[in-house]
């Protein structure tokens, strides 16, 4: 799929943040969004995921088939969306069910993250950097060719960081696209980078 | 769409009845109401068992109000309300099995339980039966209309007050004809039923589309 942004403009509380905002994705590509603290990089990508309305400029896919693009992306954001009480493989199951295009089962995506026996344990009992594993395993529980990653390495040791990295290579490799919000940089090779907020 | 459907069922019956969930809060709030009545009524034996089935319908009411302001707020705040935009599924399809979860888990353990909690309010046994069966098919659209409100308290901190000032009133239809199909004295005449069952299948469309319309316009 290819995805285009053309001047987004969105105002969020009665302050501007993003202004003109135009970048473009091919199949393959990954593309790094940094900038301060409140340059709308979470923005960005909520506007991207039809979370948040901009006030001008527009988000256009081709290539999609006959899914939209909300139902063509997969977002794993601050709030990971799982639930404390249920299991890590549940909260998978869950949301391969959700999400529709199952891809690996739980257990296979929660050892691909490095979380092997994982499966069984409710998520509150996980660490903070657990947690995010089992966020960014549903990634690989449905197939979806975009990927939005809100600060994706938050709480990450480097290991797990070089996981994230292999397993967004080998996305990338398949054809898919990668848009993350992110201070440190990504552990890929040939990214770009979208800088917001600059003067 | 039916794995969707059936998906979303099973999670929130799971959170409800895990530790931390709202599952059983309803029914010993029910319980409290019921058994506390009487006290307060005093040793009238004719009088308990005429207004019984009203008291079990209160009752119903606020139980059902129990761990509402949690149905799309706690979804709202965690971002799986997020994941469920992203589905393919429409957010109709996602608030009808909400709100059916939310049934299993507060609705029909009431209404089963109902002749149980009828004998301390010393129902006859025909009222027992009536009793049992307008909760059963009165309690969803009571779930139905709560949703509504549900959703548009979802981004709201603390929204459990302005749901049930939003809410309450809409129930009274159905508590007006709940209570009039527990009636053992209209026994034979089933309008009162036939209206309840109207209202719940009636308030299950318009809150599929209502509290939908509200989550989308909901999302920051």
């Amino acid at each position: 799929m290819q995805l285009e942004a053309d001047r987004l403009t969105c105002h969020r509380a009665g302050r501007r943040v993003l202004t003109d905002v135009s970048f473009a994705l091919g199949p393959g590509e990954a593309l790094a969004v940094t900038g301060r603290n409140g340059a709308g990089k979470s923005t960005l990508i909520g506007i991207v995921a039809g979370l948040i309305r901009a006030d001008a400029g527009s988000v256009r896919a081709t290539g999609t088939g006959e899914r939209t693009l909300p139902e063509s992306l997969h977002l794993v954001a601050h709030r990971d969306a799982l639930k404390a009480s249920l299991t890590a493989a549940e909260n998978l199951a869950f949301a391969a069910a959700l999400l529709g295009s199952a891809a690996l089962a739980p257990d296979d995506a929660l050892r691909r993250v490095g979380l092997p026996g994982a499966g069984a344990l409710p998520v509150g009992y996980l660490s903070a950097g657990q947690r995010r594993r089992v966020a960014l395993a549903r990634l690989l529980v449905a197939r979806r060719p975009l990927w939005l990653l809100d600060e994706p390495m938050t709480a990450l040791d480097a290991a797990a960081q070089d996981l994230l990295g292999g397993i967004m290579a080998e996305h990338l490799a398949g054809g898919g696209l990668i848009l993350a919000a992110t201070h440190a940089p990504l552990p890929l090779d040939g990214t770009r980078e979208l800088r917001l907020g600059a003067p | 769409m039916m794995r969707v459907f059936a998906a979303l069922v099973r999670r929130d019956l799971a959170i409800a009845v895990r530790v931390g969930g709202a599952g059983g809060l309803g029914l010993v709030f029910f319980l409290m109401v019921v058994t506390l009545i009487p006290f307060a009524l005093g040793p009238d034996l004719n009088l308990l068992s005429r207004i019984g089935p009203a008291v079990l319908w209160i009752a119903g009411v606020l139980a059902t109000l129990i761990g509402l302001d949690r149905l799309f707020q706690a979804d709202e705040e965690d971002g799986s309300l997020d994941l469920m935009r992203l589905s393919p599924a429409p957010l109709e399809l996602v608030v009808l099995a909400k709100c059916v979860a939310h049934w299993l888990a507060t609705g029909l353990p009431l209404a089963l339980a109902s002749p149980l909690f009828g004998l301390l309010v010393a129902l006859e046994p025909a009222a027992l039966g009536r009793t049992a069966l307008s909760l059963l098919i009165g309690t969803p659209a009571l779930a139905f209309t709560g949703a509504v409100g549900a959703a548009l308290a979802a981004s709201i901190r603390r929204g459990g007050l302005l749901i049930a000032i939003l809410v309450v009133p809409l129930m009274v239809p159905v508590l007006i004809f709940g209570v009039a199909a527990a009636d053992p004295a209209n026994a034979g005449r089933d309008q009162a039923l036939t209206i309840l069952l109207a209202l719940t299948l009636a308030s299950g469309a318009v809150a599929a589309i209502g509290a939908a319309a509200a989550l989308r316009g909901g999302g920051q």
